[in-house]
């Protein structure tokens, strides 16, 4: 094997990693302040992927206000997900919210063929971001140098809010004890609604990228990176914000070494491999590398 | 002595239902009976696991996908197998049962594979085992695509032969009807009802828990299996696409909206919801809105959860139904 193909998949595996990681985060700051595993989290990629679509190709707009835009769909719709399902339910048995958002999976996914139809569309960035250049002899397309190198900015805008603004401690104090915090004056509809907008505005980005790194969406394109970004948090122990980074790197690193160097008669079990060693994780090491010990997890 | 009269009665009714249907009723309709209750075995069942025990399980089209290929592996003619099937090892090549037994060997596969992933998962609880056993659901579905041998891979098996019909069927469906009632109304039951309730109480009052919750896994597990052999040899096709988490969550909405823990309530439900889909069929298809029933079933189960999260039953049967026993309580 030659080195241009391990840095090549070295690299897909960084990118695919960056995607899982921003959908990750939003699945671990949710679980960190409600105890509640979003399912509904992975089809606001989706969302976020057509959003980009939208305002991309139909209304033309550079690629700073796409993202923006995006930013923003994506928080619109976390906050409405969690004001029509998930604030009613609140302080229900934890199961609840799992199933209600599987339900509410379901119901975007079908909206999305209703309103889109479930043909798969093209999807292209702008020329000259499927350019390629070369980095040290090595070339790379426009569009994968973004992803890999715009990732950690909107990461460690993330740290920052949740670190040093007054809405991060509020956050951390929630996620740390929701009746406490109340008592200590925290709004706390406002938290978690801030949260969801957090989160689901770092999953739309990830749409916008996955759109851009693959070229094709459709309306149930968010179910299984929303499932694998899913497996990332639990390896980097949900409820960790460093942890779900951390593990949307691992995962996306192993998926693309699994594939890229076993014979390719192995390269279909792909997703048995993920799943696999989701079962795996929860067995040996439930609360993943940087998880908080959490009692009724055991 | 009331509540036996009820039973042969509702029974002898359902069996002349079911009598007048066969001859009144056209292909579609009988199958829209027989796809009712395959739901309403799959549903009974998966309360057995889910509502009585607590074990929140989205596996159960994994274990119909494992009995649904064993059963029509077994059923399939000696002599179409080697045209489909050239590399199938050559013992199960040669092997050929009826109907009857390729089910209960499905059912028992079934069981087999809950037990193998029921040793290691079960450890996990709530929302963690649920996402486990969905896990287990992804990973069959990529074996069955991928062992091309034994399965025909993405194309999946077709061309078996129609065995099911209503009397399989609803036989089928009065048996797990049966040993459900039986297992609730038992100390076995109850057993199983305390750790879904409160596991510490549970355990300090003598029940072995891992032993049962293996046990609600592994009864849940032989019903799927068998009601995925119906399901094949109702369609005359097995695809691995049709044992899918969109199955899952159908087959967790019955019991949720019926009520975990109530026969009756997944009864009802796998009756209603299952009309309910085909009443949104021709819709989707004259109009080209697909997607509809989908989003119907999914609103309803949101709704059940906020307004009415114990279910349309919570845990309890109707009052004439119960033995007399129970009714002080």
């Amino acid at each position: 094997m030659d080195t241009a193909y391990l840095a090549q998949q070295l690299l897909n595996g960084l990118i695919l990693g960056s995607m899982y990681a921003l959908v990750a985060i939003g699945f671990s700051m949710i679980y960190g302040i409600i105890n509640l595993i979003n399912f509904a989290h992975g089809d606001i990629l989706m969302i976020g992927a057509f959003a980009t679509l939208g305002l991309l190709a139909h209304l033309g707009l550079p690629i700073w206000a796409v993202m923006i835009g995006v930013i923003a769909v994506g928080a619109f719709c976390g906050i409405l997900i969690e004001r029509i399902a998930f604030r009613p339910m609140r302080g229900a048995p934890q199961v609840t919210g799992f199933i209600a958002s599987l339900g509410i999976s379901i119901i975007i996914q079908n909206l999305g063929i209703l309103l889109l139809s479930a043909q798969p569309r093209n999807f292209s960035f702008p020329p000259s971001f499927l350019q390629s250049v070369s980095v040290s002899g090595f070339s790379i397309r426009v569009v994968d140098l973004s992803i890999i190198l715009v990732t950690p900015l909107l990461m460690a805008a993330l740290l920052y809010i949740v670190h040093r603004t007054k809405m991060g401690v509020a956050m951390r104090a929630t996620a740390e004890n929701l009746d406490v915090a109340r008592l200590m004056g925290v709004n706390i509809n406002r938290t978690i609604a801030f949260t969801f907008a957090l989160g689901s505005a770092l999953a739309g980005i990830g749409g916008l990228m996955w759109g851009g790194k693959f070229g094709q969406i459709d309306p149930l394109m968010g179910f299984l990176p929303g499932l694998k970004s899913f497996v990332a948090a639990v390896i980097g122990g949900v409820g960790s914000i460093p942890g779900a980074i951390l593990g949307g790197y691992i995962l996306g690193m192993a998926e693309v070494l699994f594939v890229g160097l076993l014979p390719p008669i192995y390269s279909s079990y792909r997703d048995a491999f993920v799943f696999g060693s989701l079962i795996v994780i929860l067995l040996i090491m439930p609360n993943g590398i940087l998880g908080k010990n959490v009692e009724e997890r055991a | 002595m009331q509540r036996r009269y009820l039973v042969i009665g509702g029974a002898a009714a359902t069996v002349a239902a079911l009598a007048l249907m066969q001859s009144f009723f056209n292909d579609y309709l009988l199958s829209l009976v027989c796809f009712v209750g395959i739901f309403g075995i799959l549903a009974t069942s998966l309360n057995l696991t889910n509502g009585f025990t607590g074990l929140f399980s989205l596996g159960h089209p994994a274990f119909m996908a494992i009995g649904g290929y064993t059963c029509a592996l077994l059923t399939f003619s000696p002599v179409k197998k080697p045209l489909f099937l050239p590399e199938l090892p050559s013992w199960l090549a040669s092997l050929h049962l009826p109907f009857f037994p390729s089910l209960i060997l499905g059912g028992l596969v079934a069981m087999a594979a809950a037990v193998i992933i029921g040793i290691p998962v079960l450890r996990l609880k709530g929302h963690y085992l649920a996402v486990a056993t969905m896990g287990f659901l992804i990973i069959v579905q990529v074996l069955i695509t991928n062992m091309e041998n034994i399965t025909r891979g993405p194309l999946g098996l077709n061309g078996l032969d129609e065995l099911t019909n209503v009397w399989w069927v609803y036989g089928w469906l009065a048996v797990s009807i049966y040993v459900c009632w039986k297992v609730k109304f038992s100390s076995y039951g109850r057993a199983l009802i305390s750790i879904r309730d409160n596991e510490m109480a549970a355990s300090c009052l003598g029940i072995s828990l891992f032993p049962a919750r293996l046990q609600a896994l592994a009864i849940g597990a032989f019903f799927a299996g068998v009601a995925g052999g119906l399901w094949g040899h109702l369609i005359t096709a097995l695809t691995p696409g049709s044992f899918s988490l969109a199955l899952a969550f159908s087959i967790v909405v019955m019991v949720v909206v019926g009520g975990s823990g109530s026969i009756t309530g997944s009864v009802i439900t796998a009756i209603l919801f299952t009309i309910a889909k085909e009443f949104f069929r021709p819709l989707e298809e004259n109009y080209s809105v697909y997607g509809v029933g989908e989003i119907f079933m999914a609103l309803v189960l949101v709704v059940i959860l906020i307004y009415r999260p114990q279910g349309l039953m919570g845990d309890s049967e109707p009052k004439l139904l119960l033995p007399r026993k129970t009714l002080t309580k």
